[in-house]
């Protein structure tokens, strides 16, 4: 009778919700591919204009409606969960339990690689998890394929090893070495020394443009495009060494933090940062960026960790607590991981308040160097001092993928095509912005109200260029190093010239204003040349 | 405590046999593509750089006339034919799909000024400055006969003899009515030898006659004085007469809106007209350096092609002001008449210099068989660069066209003589009392009145 009675409440609970709830549902996932509010057409006067605009906004709207319905049918899988009945507490449940629960499958996934003599592993995931490579300080590197559990190749390099990073594909990454950030092919061949990079200290690769970012021992900041090696930035930051560098995947915007507690936002083609905020009382340990772009969080030596919206510059919430690495999933959770103890955090039901979510503590010896969450899977992957784990969170991943994205069971032939294209799909470095909706959208004219940040941009824009032009190389004699500098900083000069003359022109203006007296008579424009000025 | 962990099993997405299709999945998510916008402006400039490289319009040429080519007709039944004119009296039928020369219709002793086919495809009427009518039996069994025989050029059907010489043709829609354009408009039967109707206003002579498509009484001529007149074959009297400040050469109406038709104008502009509101012109097309000699209409309706003295094939959108296309080759001279095919893909010039030349209409477009696969990237491509064209650097890509430097540098001089009008005007209305000086819009500048 109880079974009946529980299948009953099963049965129940699973009968389709009401209408309401049905829609709701479905108005949340129309949002989702409507990329945006619609565009307003009020003050829109053009009305042939504002007739095709309005008709291809209910173009947008049809589509979103359509990607809506048809999700049940193309993405059949279901993420995971975790649920804890009664007075139970979600982060007092270990490993142990949840591995009691779950399948063989997922079983593979929960391990503990022990490899202690070669000290601190970092680790780096593909785009699609299936690969991950694996360096330990001491020179140890290696490429896992995490499907069928087997490695791919490992080898060691007899130095310091700092960061891997794996590029485009699971054929190529690069480590950063004692010396230099040296580049290395699936066999384990070297393939490149980048000896522009110098002592790197942290690795980062921007996928859609092939830009390799590095950040060495001396705080400069280098972005080298890997598909023809040339390096289309250098730049010092002027804040010290740091090791702390995280890429929004939203926008392409490498995020690095400083030892002052400061973060600085920097884009290849500009010398100063696009953003720098003071975040930590004390240095800045780690950083991680949300993959929606609008949430990063700060973990400082001053036992705060910090969560940031991007749009407005301000904390959201500041929890306490010490993390050395941090991480977000595909799902929005936040891994922090400090000494030997590993947090989840988790954020109820969309709302940006975290709060825990699963604890995990390795033994007691086991430093942690590096979290990295699985793309695509629950399984939550550390490097610590002892080699590295991996740790079942439910959850985490998202389990639906996109073929032509990233494809966990990719065959060679696809990946081929797959490097071709994103080649030819590859972007300019000038496309890295911090609002990447801002390309093709118009650009107010109005040029009376300049202000400061504008025309500081401006002319930065211009020094930019005309510091990119090239000169020509003279020959017998005529080619001087001393002359070359003098040619570049006359070249600076004349472009700043035109602002400078505005602002004495504006400042000129301003004074003559005051001068004159309040009088004001309308003449007809052929006559302005002969009205009277009041003499200054 | 409830838990579930995502779990795939390589079964499910990986394939079975190597002859099945590689499984695909998709998840639309805009999440997990970042910077799209990036993407998609990359993805346009490509595709206005493929444009370009696949822009190879120039298809053939038909040769084997021996003077200027003055006139070309359509057979409204066939697609793959084509009449052609030239100023010795040669009248020839072209296969344009092989380009050759099917069969020919001599006769004419002097210039052959207008050619036209009948509806059904089964008469073809030609006139010329011999003061001729003739009218030619072009069935299609006619042709294959005379195609398969040996003797390849054919008598008329008929010859009408007149006082003075004809200098265009049109024909009616559907009917055996025909107009021909000379000292006065003169309505004909293909049965009877003389005009069933004449009409005159002004005593200058008609240089082009067109019938609207859509209302088959209603037609339109230019005349030697400048003017444009529409004649409703009911009535006894001209229905309108609008003069310019120059001569029209030829006039289209367009097949889709016959409401409207478009003039070629001897002083390089195109004039759209509404036909019930001749006061003002509903759009001027200008970037022809020279006099525009003809002119048509796409079966479309959206666009048309233009010849020109200065030598060159423009395409124009019906509603926009410039040109989106022109093709000239150091080869072609004068422009003397084009044509659209009867699908809209090709475009036929006919020239001095005795050659009719195929065009592609889309000078980019792939020919043949495209996949369904193709097509869908060359739509996609499309769509793309609509939405991304107004962006500096893809504009300018797409807007590049290398022009022959005569007409670079005319081009050039009427842009500086017209900067220069504006300016003096602007000076002379700012230095006058405000109101007394006023500019006419561009539509209107051109029209000198309008008569009833």
């Amino acid at each position: 009778m109880d079974e009946g009675q529980e299948n009953q409440a099963i049965i129940t609970k699973k009968k389709p919700s009401t209408h309401q709830d049905i829609s709701d549902e479905l108005d949340l996932k129309i949002k989702k591919y409507l990329r945006g509010e619609a565009a307003s057409f009020e003050d829109l006067k053009d009305r042939k204009l504002k007739r095709q605009l309005s008709v291809r906004e209910e173009l947008y709207g049809n589509a979103a409606k359509a990607a809506a319905k048809a999700e049940k049918w193309l993405m059949p899988n279901e993420g995971g969960y975790l649920e804890a009945e009664g007075i139970e507490k979600t982060w007092r449940i270990k490993q142990e339990a949840i591995a009691k629960e779950v399948g063989l499958v997922n079983l593979r996934n929960l391990y503990d690689i022990v490899l202690p003599d070669l000290g601190p592993y970092t680790l780096d995931f593909t785009s699609s998890g299936r690969y991950m490579a694996v360096g330990g300080r001491k020179g140890h590197l290696g490429i896992v394929d995490m499907i069928n559990l087997s490695l791919i190749k490992e080898l060691q390099v007899g130095e310091t090893v700092r960061d891997v990073v794996f590029l485009h594909n699971e054929l190529f990454f690069a480590a950063a070495q004692k010396k230099f950030v040296y580049m290395y092919n699936r066999e384990g061949t070297e393939i490149h020394c980048l000896r522009e990079h110098g002592a790197a200290l942290k690795l980062q690769f921007l996928k859609n443009h092939f830009l390799l970012a590095s950040v060495n021992k001396f705080g400069q900041l280098h972005y080298q495009d890997i598909t023809m090696g040339d390096m289309v930035g250098n730049f010092r930051t002027g804040l010290g060494r740091t090791n702390v560098m995280e890429v929004n995947p939203f926008n392409a915007v490498v995020g690095l933090g400083h030892a002052g507690g400061t973060v600085t936002m920097w884009k290849p083609t500009s010398s100063a940062p696009l953003v720098k905020m003071l975040c930590h009382h004390g240095p800045v340990s780690a950083l991680a960026f949300h993959s929606n772009g609008h949430l990063m969080a700060t973990a400082g030596k001053d036992k705060r960790i910090k969560l940031w919206d991007l749009r407005k510059f301000e904390p959201l919430q500041t929890i306490t607590g010490h993390a050395n690495t941090l991480d977000f999933s595909q799902k929005g959770l936040l891994a922090c991981g400090s000494g030997s103890f590993v947090r989840v955090m988790n954020d109820v039901s969309g709302t940006q308040n975290y709060s825990n979510y699963m604890n995990h503590s390795m033994a007691k010896g086991y430093q942690i160097g590096r979290l990295a969450f699985r793309p695509y899977e629950d399984v939550l992957a550390i490097g610590h001092s002892m080699g590295w784990s991996s740790i079942l969170i439910p959850g985490a991943g998202e389990p639906n993928f996109d073929t032509w994205v990233a494809n966990p069971f990719e065959t060679s032939k696809q990946r081929r095509e797959k490097e071709v294209r994103s080649l030819l799909d590859k972007l300019p470095a000038e496309t890295i912005m911090l609002d990447p909706s801002k390309i093709g959208t118009v650009k107010s004219t109005r040029r009376e109200k300049v202000t400061k940040q504008e025309r500081e941009t401006e002319i930065e824009a211009a020094v930019e260029a005309a510091k990119s032009t090239k000169l020509k190389n003279k020959t017998k004699g005529r080619n001087k190093p001393g002359k070359k500098m003098q040619k570049k900083q006359d070249a600076i000069a004349r472009v700043k010239r035109p602002y400078l003359e505005e602002k004495i022109n504006e400042e000129q203006n301003i004074s003559q204003k005051k001068q004159k007296t309040s009088e004001n008579v309308e003449l007809p424009k052929s006559l302005q040349r002969f009205a009277r000025k009041k003499s200054s | 405590m409830k838990v579930k962990v995502i779990s795939r099993s390589v079964d499910d997405f990986t394939r079975e046999r190597s002859q099945d299709l590689q499984r695909v999945f998709r998840n639309y998510d805009p999440s997990l593509r970042t910077q799209e916008k990036a993407v998609e402006y990359v993805r346009a400039l490509n595709a206005v750089k493929l444009d370009k490289i696949f822009a190879r319009p120039f298809i053939g040429a038909m040769d084997g006339h021996i003077d200027g080519v003055s006139c070309m007709a359509k057979n409204p039944t066939q697609l793959k034919w084509i009449f052609s004119g030239a100023m010795d009296g040669d009248i020839r039928l072209w296969d344009i799909a092989s380009r050759r020369t099917v069969c020919q219709f001599p006769g004419h002793q002097g210039a052959v000024r207008g050619l036209t086919v009948s509806t059904d495809g089964r008469m073809l009427v030609s006139c010329g400055t011999d003061c001729t009518v003739r009218l030619w039996n072009t069935s299609a069994d006619n042709i294959m006969e005379l195609s398969n025989s040996t003797k390849n050029s054919v008598e008329p059907a008929s010859v009408h003899v007149g006082k003075n010489a004809y200098l265009a043709v049109d024909h009616q829609w559907d009917s055996e009515l025909f107009a021909t354009a000379g000292a006065q408009l003169d309505i004909w039967n293909h049965n009877r030898s003389e005009p069933i109707n004449s009409f005159q206003w002004g005593s200058d002579s008609v240089i082009s006659v067109r019938f609207n498509p859509g209302e088959p009484n209603l037609l339109a001529t230019s005349a030697n004085d400048r003017s444009i007149m529409l004649y409703d074959l009911r009535m006894v009297s001209p229905v309108r007469k609008m003069i310019m400040m120059t001569k029209t050469n030829s006039i289209a109406w367009n097949p889709m809106e016959p409401i409207n038709f478009t003039a070629a104008n001897e002083d390089g502009n195109c004039y759209s007209y509404d036909a019930r509101k001749l006061d003002e012109a509903k759009c001027v097309h200008r970037d022809h350096v020279s006099a525009v000699m003809d002119i048509d209409y796409s079966p479309t309706g959206r666009e048309f092609v233009t010849g020109s003295y200065d030598r060159t094939v423009r395409f124009f959108y019906y509603n926009s002001g410039h040109s989106r296309e022109i093709y000239h080759t150091k080869r072609m001279q004068r422009v003397f008449c084009v044509k659209f095919s009867g699908d809209g893909s090709y475009v036929i010039s006919g020239s001095d210099d005795t050659n009719l030349r195929l065009w592609k209409a889309k000078a980019s477009e792939q020919l043949g068989v495209v996949l369904p696969r193709e097509r869908k990237k060359h739509e996609y491509h499309a769509a793309i660069k609509k939405r991304y064209m107004h962006l500096p650097e893809v504009k300018r890509i797409e807007r590049h066209r290398h022009l022959p430097k005569p007409i670079y540098k005319a081009a050039t001089l009427m842009r500086a003589m017209s900067d220069a009008r504006k300016r003096k005007e602007e000076r002379r209305k700012a230095h006058s009392a405000p109101g007394s000086v006023t500019t006419q819009p561009l539509r209107r500048r051109r029209i000198i009145k309008e008569v009833e």
